[in-house]
Order: C-alpha cells, then sequence, then structure tokens
C-alpha cells in the first residue's frame, strides 16, 4: 500500500527577475524520514526552503501537507500549518527567557492572562523529550550556548505541533559533542514520525543522519536517493555535475616578483594565523564553504577587523594592518562582499563613491574642486562602461552589475596595486560577470596582483593561477589552478582535507 | 540639460525650507494687527539678534547630524560657557580671554562626547545624554547654584541691537554668525573633511573601506560644534550680562529641530548650512510673530511642533520621487 506522503511538492519554480533560481522542483518527505537537500551556493536551496516556510511564494507549482493543499500566506500561516523552520541564524530573542521565546507567539493565556503553570509545564515536558532538562526555562536565551539556543529553537517547533522540521545547515556552528546530541534529537524526533528536511554542506554528516537525498543543481532536481547507496564522491559529482564550460577570457600574464607576503596573519574570527605570498601579475583564487574565513582573512589582511597577530609586506613597506587609511596608502584596494551594507554609500551620488578613498588629486589649498572631481567620475563612467546618467546619480538606482563596477572603479581610481576581491560577481548579470573577468586579465597583465574569493568554482578555475582553499576558519591548501578540478576544490573545501588531484576524472 | 536639471533638483530641495520661512513671514506681515511693525528692519534686526545663539549651535549641530551623530548636550555646553565667562571675569581676567576660556570648554566638552562615542563604541544618544547632565551639573557648580554677576565689559556689547560703532549696522553678534555660517558652509561643502564627514554619516563601514579615519572625524566634528556651544555661551553672557547655569534649558531641541526643519536626516548623510539657517529663521520669526500677535506661549509650541513633524515628512516625499 502506498504510503501518504507527510509534504509533497511539484513542479515548484521560482524567478527573480531573469534568473530562474528553481525550475519545476518536485520533492517528496515521508513521515519519519530525515530528508537531505544538497547542492553549491547558489542551488536555490534557500530559495527552496523559503517557499516552504512561507516567506516566499512560488510562480508555479503546487505543495500538499498530508495529501491537503498546503498554500502558506506567510511564515507564520506556515508554520501554523505545521512546518518549522530552524535557520543558520537562530532567531531567538536574546533578552527574553526560554520559556517566554518557546511560547512567542502561541503562550497558553486564561482571560488574557499568562498561564505561567501550563506554559512551564509544556516546556519542561518538551525540554525533557530532547534530553534537555538541565535547561533552565527562566534564563534569558543569551546566556545560553550556542547548541542550547538551537535545542530551544527545536522545542519552540516542537511545542507548536510541527510535523515538518527544516534544519538549514544545523551543525556550522556547533561543536562535535553538540552535533552528536543534535543526531540523538533528530533520530528521537524521526521516530516519533516527525519530518525533517536536512540541509548540510558537511556531506560526512548527511551519511550519518539523513536517510535520503535531493541534490539542486541551478535550480533543478539533479538526483535523488536511498543515502544507503550512495557516497561522498557521487553526491560530489552530481553537485557540481557537468557544466557547459563558461567562456573565460584569459589575457596572457606572468607572475613577476613577490609584492605581498603576509605573515602569521590572524584576526579573532579565524581559527589559525594564514601565511601567504602574491606575485605581481597572478590572480589568486580563494575557494570555499561560505563561513570558512575567507572573508575574514581579506578583512584581516585590509585592516578591516582587528589582527591579533601577524605582519603584511606590500611592495616592500612592512606594516600591521590597522588603518585602513594605511594599507590603502600602500598599495591595497578591498571590494566588499556586501555591497548595499559596506561596499558603497548608496545614498551618497556615484562621483563621491568613486573618488572618496583618494580625494587628493581634487584638493588644491585645502578646497575640494568638485567640478573637477566630477570630470574625473565622468571619465571612469566612460572607461569602464557604467551605465549612469551623471556623475551626480545616487549610486542606490543602479542595477547591481553596475553598482558593483562603481565599487571595482574605485579601487582602479585609488591606484591599487593589490586588489582583494571578494565575491566581485555576486547578484550580477552575465555580462558585467565577463567584463568583471576580462578586468581581473587586464590587471594582471598589467602587472598588478588581484586576490578573488569565490563560492562559484569554474569562474575560479576559470580565471584564476593559483587557488587557495578555506575550511572551518583556516587555510588549507595552495595550489596551482591548473592541478585542481572541481571535485578536487568542493573536497578540500567540504572535507577540509587536501584534494587529490588524481581521482578528478572518475565517475562513480 | 543635464546640467540644468540637476540645479533645479538642487534648488527644489531647498525650497521647502525657504517656502516655509517665506510662508511665515507672508502671513504675519499680512495680518493686520502687526503687519506695520513685523517687517519693519528693526524688527528683523531683533529676530537676527535673537537667532544668533540658536544658530552658532545649530551650525555644529548640522556638522554632526550630517555626520550621524546628535549631541544632546549642546544647551547644557552652552550655559556652561555662558558660567565661565562671568566667572573669568569677576577673577579679573581680560574680557578676550574670558571668551576664549568659554569657547575653549565648549571645545572641551565637545571633544569629551566624541572621545567618549568613539573609545566605549557607544551611541551618541547616550553619551551625550550623560554629558547634558554633566556640563549643566559642572555650571551650577562653578555658579553655587546662582546666577552670577560680572562688571560690565565690551563683551556686554556683541548681541546689542544698535552696535557701538555705527558703520557695522548690525551687531557683532550677528556679524558673527555669518562669518561662521560661510566657514562652515564651506567647511561641509568644499574640504576634504566635509566629504568625510558626509561619508561617514551616509555609510560608516563604506568610509573604513575608503581608508577614511572614521574615528578621527568624528572627534572632531564633536569638537568643533563644542566650540560653537561655546561661542554660543559667550553671546548668551554678553546678552544676559550675568552667568546663568539655567539658561537655555531645553534649548537642545530647538537646535536640532533647526537642522531637521532645514533638511538634516537624523539617519545621517544630508544636511546643509543654509537650510539650518532657514531652519533657525523660521523658528525666530513664528516666535516673533506670535509674541507680537500677543499669542499665548502654548500656541508657538503647538506651531512649531506641527512644522517639525510637516518638515520631516514633506522630506521623506520629495525623496521618495528621487
Amino acid at each position: 500500500m502506498p504510503e501518504q506522503p507527510l509534504l509533497s511538492l511539484t513542479g515548484i519554480s521560482k524567478s527573480f527577475g531573469p534568473n530562474l533560481v528553481l525550475d519545476a522542483v518536485d520533492f517528496e518527505l515521508k513521515a519519519g524520514e530525515v530528508q537531505a537537500i544538497l547542492g553549491e551556493n547558489g542551488a536555490g536551496k534557500s530559495t527552496l526552503i523559503k517557499i516552504l516556510s512561507g516567506a516566499y511564494k512560488p510562480d508555479r507549482g503546487r505543495m500538499f501537507i498530508s495529501g491537503v493543499e498546503y498554500r502558506p500566506s506567510g511564515p507564520l500561516d506556515g508554520r501554523r500549518q505545521g512546518i518549522a523552520v530552524i535557520y543558520q541564524e537562530l532567531n531567538l530573542a536574546p533578552h527574553l527567557t526560554v520559556e517566554e521565546n518557546i511560547m512567542l507567539g502561541q503562550e497558553e493565556s486564561r482571560l488574557g492572562l499568562v498561564d505561567r503553570k501550563k506554559n512551564l509545564e509544556k516546556i519542561k515536558k518538551v525540554l525533557e523529550f530532547l534530553c534537555h532538562p538541565e535547561i533552565s526555562p527562566t534564563i534569558p536565551v543569551r546566556k545560553l550556548s550556542v547548541g542550547a539556543r538551537q535545542v530551544v529553537e527545536i522545542a519552540r517547533a516542537l511545542a507548536s505541533q510541527a510535523r515538518i522540521l527544516v534544519m538549514d545547515e544545523p551543525t556550522s556552528s556547533l561543536s562535535q559533542e553538540d552535533t552528536r546530541r543534535l543526531f540523538e534529537i533528530i533520530r528521537k524526533l524521526r521516530a516519533e514520525g516527525v519530518g525533517i528536511i536536512y540541509i548540510s554542506h558537511f556531506l560526512e554528516e548527511v551519511l550519518e543522519i539523513a536517510d535520503r537525498f535531493t541534490v539542486l543543481r541551478d535550480g533543478k532536481v539533479v538526483g535523488q536517493g536511498q543515502i544507503k547507496e550512495t557516497s561522498v564522491e557521487e553526491l560530489i559529482q552530481l553537485m557540481i555535475g557537468r557544466r557547459i564550460s563558461e567562456l573565460f577570457p584569459r589575457l596572457p600574464h606572468q607572475p613577476g616578483e613577490v609584492i605581498l607576503s603576509c605573515s602569521g596573519i590572524k584576526s579573532a574570527r579565524m581559527n589559525r594565523p594564514v601565511d601567504l605570498e602574491l606575485r605581481r601579475g597572478e590572480i589568486l583564487g580563494v575557494a570555499g564553504l561560505v563561513g570558512a574565513g575567507r572573508t575574514e582573512f581579506l578583512r584581516a589582511l585590509f585592516g578591516l577587523d582587528r589582527l591579533e597577530t601577524g605582519l603584511v609586506v606590500v611592495s616592500g613597506r612592512r606594516f600591521r594592518p590597522y588603518f585602513t587609511s594605511v594599507s590603502i596608502g600602500c598599495g591595497l584596494g578591498m571590494l566588499s562582499e556586501d555591497r548595499q551594507v559596506e561596499g558603497l554609500a548608496v545614498r551618497m551620488n556615484l562621483a563621491d563613491n568613486l573618488t572618496l578613498s583618494r580625494l587628493k588629486p581634487y584638493v588644491s589649498s585645502g578646497f575640494l574642486n568638485g567640478r573637477k572631481q566630477k570630470l574625473a567620475a565622468s571619465s571612469w563612467i566612460e572607461k569602464i562602461n557604467i551605465k549612469a546618467r551623471s556623475p551626480e546619480q545616487k549610486v542606490w538606482t543602479l542595477s547591481g552589475g553596475n553598482q558593483q563596477k562603481v565599487a571595482l572603479a574605485r579601487l582602479l581610481h585609488q591606484e591599487a596595486e593589490v586588489f582583494l576581491l571578494d565575491e566581485p560577481t555576486r547578484g550580477i548579470d552575465v555580462m558585467s560577470k565577463a567584463q568583471i573577468y576580462e578586468l581581473m586579465g587586464r590587471l594582471a597583465a598589467d602587472n598588478k596582483a588581484v586576490i578573488f574569493v569565490s563560492s562559484y568554482l569554474p569562474e575560479l578555475l576559470g580565471v584564476a593561477d593559483r587557488i587557495a582553499v578555506f575550511h572551518r576558519g583556516q587555510l588549507v591548501e595552495v595550489r596551482p589552478a591548473a592541478s585542481w578540478t572541481e571535485a578536487s576544490l568542493m573536497r578540500a573545501a567540504i572535507t577540509g582535507r587536501e584534494g587529490d588531484p588524481v581521482i578528478s576524472g572518475e565517475r562513480p | 540639460m543635464k546640467i540644468a536639471g540637476s540645479g533645479l533638483k538642487k534648488i527644489a530641495g531647498l525650497a521647502g525650507p525657504f517656502v516655509g520661512l517665506i510662508l511665515v513671514i507672508t502671513i504675519f506681515s499680512l495680518m493686520p494687527e502687526v503687519s506695520d511693525r513685523f517687517l519693519n528692519l528693526a524688527n528683523i534686526k531683533s529676530v537676527a539678534t535673537q537667532s544668533v545663539i540658536v544658530a552658532l549651535c545649530a551650525l555644529g549641530m548640522t556638522l554632526i547630524i550630517v555626520s550621524g551623530g546628535i549631541d544632546l548636550s549642546a544647551a547644557s555646553n552652552l550655559a556652561l560657557s555662558c558660567v565661565l565667562v562671568a566667572y573669568a571675569i569677576n577673577l579679573g581676567v581680560p574680557p578676550l580671554l574670558a571668551a576664549l576660556v568659554g569657547v575653549a570648554a565648549g571645545g572641551t566638552i565637545g571633544f569629551l562626547n566624541g572621545f567618549l562615542i568613539t573609545r566605549l563604541r557607544l551611541v551618541p544618544f547616550i553619551v551625550t545624554l550623560g554629558m547634558m547632565g554633566i556640563a549643566r551639573g559642572l555650571a551650577k557648580w562653578v555658579a553655587r547654584n546662582q546666577k552670577i554677576d560680572a562688571p560690565l565689559s565690551w563683551l556686554n556689547e556683541l548681541m546689542v541691537r544698535t552696535p557701538k560703532p555705527s558703520w557695522l549696522l548690525v551687531s557683532p553678534g550677528i556679524w558673527l554668525m555669518v562669518l561662521f555660517s560661510l566657514v562652515m558652509a564651506v567647511l561641509l561643502r568644499k574640504t576634504v573633511f566635509g566629504r568625510h564627514a558626509f561619508a561617514v554619516g551616509s555609510n560608516e563601514l563604506t568610509a573604513r573601506l575608503c581608508g577614511v579615519r572614521t574615528d578621527r572625524v568624528k572627534v572632531s566634528v564633536y569638537t568643533i560644534s563644542g566650540l560653537l556651544c561655546g561661542l554660543a555661551g559667550v553671546m548668551e553672557f554678553s546678552r544676559l550680562t550675568v552667568g546663568d547655569p539655567t539658561v537655555a534649558m531645553g534649548l537642545e531641541l530647538d537646535i536640532i529641530a533647526a537642522v531637521v526643519i532645514g533638511g538634516g536626516s537624523l539617519s545621517g548623510g544630508e544636511g546643509s548650512i543654509l537650510g539650518t539657517l532657514v531652519g533657525v529663521f523660521i523658528m525666530a520669526f513664528l516666535r516673533n510673530g506670535c509674541t507680537m500677535m500677543g499669542w499665548p506661549n502654548y500656541f508657538q509650541e503647538i506651531i512649531i511642533g506641527a512644522i517639525i513633524i510637516a518638515a520631516v515628512t514633506l522630506d521623506r516625499l520629495r525623496h521618495r520621487q528621487e
């Protein structure tokens, strides 16, 4: 007898503007099952979760819970209908107590007054079930460890009678001990008939805890099956697939003398100090999972995060990164991964954004010459093809690709020698991407140096001369790009063990 | 075409507050009860003189608000300076030196504001709220909780309506206000420091990414503003001829209101000296007109409150259209 699936999705599609993020996704989850959803950054996992939670509406396709059509009007409605999502960044109110957090929005009350006794009973039962009776309901959540906070999140889901639990990278900030306890909880929930969707980059954990898997790539389901019958190798192959190789314009360039060397660079947010050398005319790619410490390394190098240890030498000038003005003076230039929040002052105009890091050329006897500044901005607008009406246009009115070009033009304008580019192609159109690849090549050909952080492996392999891999806050390995493949990069990024170039061509 | 467009937009940006000012002046000059007295030169001079103190503080406040901060201690700072000038003159200090003491005290309080904000990483609201109490308390302490009488000196002629050398036409205080408005406008619009202040207010993270020493900018901003409050304190002493520690209670809100009416945004990155001056004069003419009409005090307060809300609403609408 075919049992009714707990959750089923048919033909779910979603696009943002011209980008098709999910393409006719079919998916089924049985009661008492842990199913992993796998895929690279940008494969469509987060969008799928948001559709499940009710935060987004699908463009096409239908969803059913136990055979009943599920059409949430918003996250609250989704939760009411039995789907609880536990996000990477936990959604608890830090100042409220465990009790208040768990019961938030579902308080037991009588005549408008909170019935604390009933609340506490309920919470005690849930926490006992989760094997964490030691968590006191009366302490504020901010005093709990990350692991305990996660238990509170799960308790909240259980208290609301959730039948489907979606966990997004639940172990990314947990210790091994906490991970083990989390797995016990998951097994217990599974035994109770709760359906669990488990999203994680750590494939070994997935092999341990999940029953089935679904792999997404470029918004499509490319593989589904039983965990027992698969291997890490096969999952990686499915995740990266065989992509039609994109065109990466390669300008000939030759690595010259060392321009940047950093020794023992470490900020509080990194696990181990990093030593690295970079030559003129070289593009160094940096791979790794989100949160692996790539951005943190760049920030430490540039002086944005306070250093615990380390020194940097750029073109023979030795300094300890602290003031960004000093870093810029020594020839470093940084492109932030977040254009809106950090990279650009979006409410200021294009000319100001472009020239802010080097206003000197426009100053005579203490006064800033705004006309000269705007003229210079205009010439950059032409030079790198920014689509804008005038240099006085506010940056927020530009498209993503054009905003990124403004941020890049700033580095060119400040005459940087070493370009630290954090996800320079994220969220921009294909044309702008190609222009940015070309720009990097031109920089290398001009004897400048580039560090290029990216989560998109094909572009790293296509553009970089050497590739460094970060894993859980430390640098794992640096090798010439030619000796890496997507599979070996992925493996190094996921496992933290050095990839072996020999296995690269094999098929499972 | 392009240039004309952007020029027009700039004018439109200032139009809001200007229209408000013209409206206030027009309304009162059409009132039959006061029309003959309201728009005559003597009255305008007196309004301008009354505006000097708020204007000086508002110039500094504009700089602070542009850089994304706020200063609640401005009025207390002014009172402290006012008391110190009187105290110094009583000690026999020459008037010029006494005035400098007042200005320096203001600068010190401002510097402390900036120092605490950047070192303790506290929000400006909290630091300056604390400083509001501290400066006011110090003023009362120095003055032993009463007014300090001081012998008259040339300092007390800075705010008179008919200046001594008659070729000055208006009081020296007004000239100082004009001078510092020009200085501040140039500082804000025509120097690297000004551009950095705008950048810090618009997006501090971006400013840091671009090598702006954001902490240094902030400390300078608060120090400059403090110096102007100190100068305003000297003017207050000049007007009162005594050092009064309870003077200008609650004036910080008028100062902030002037900046906001003039187009300053409390989230930073926006504001102009001209706008702020218009804001100051809107409030000054309104007070003056209401007093002449014999309208009660509470009436003025209600009108000014409504104008603040209306001004900011209009500002929002204008931005949405952009």
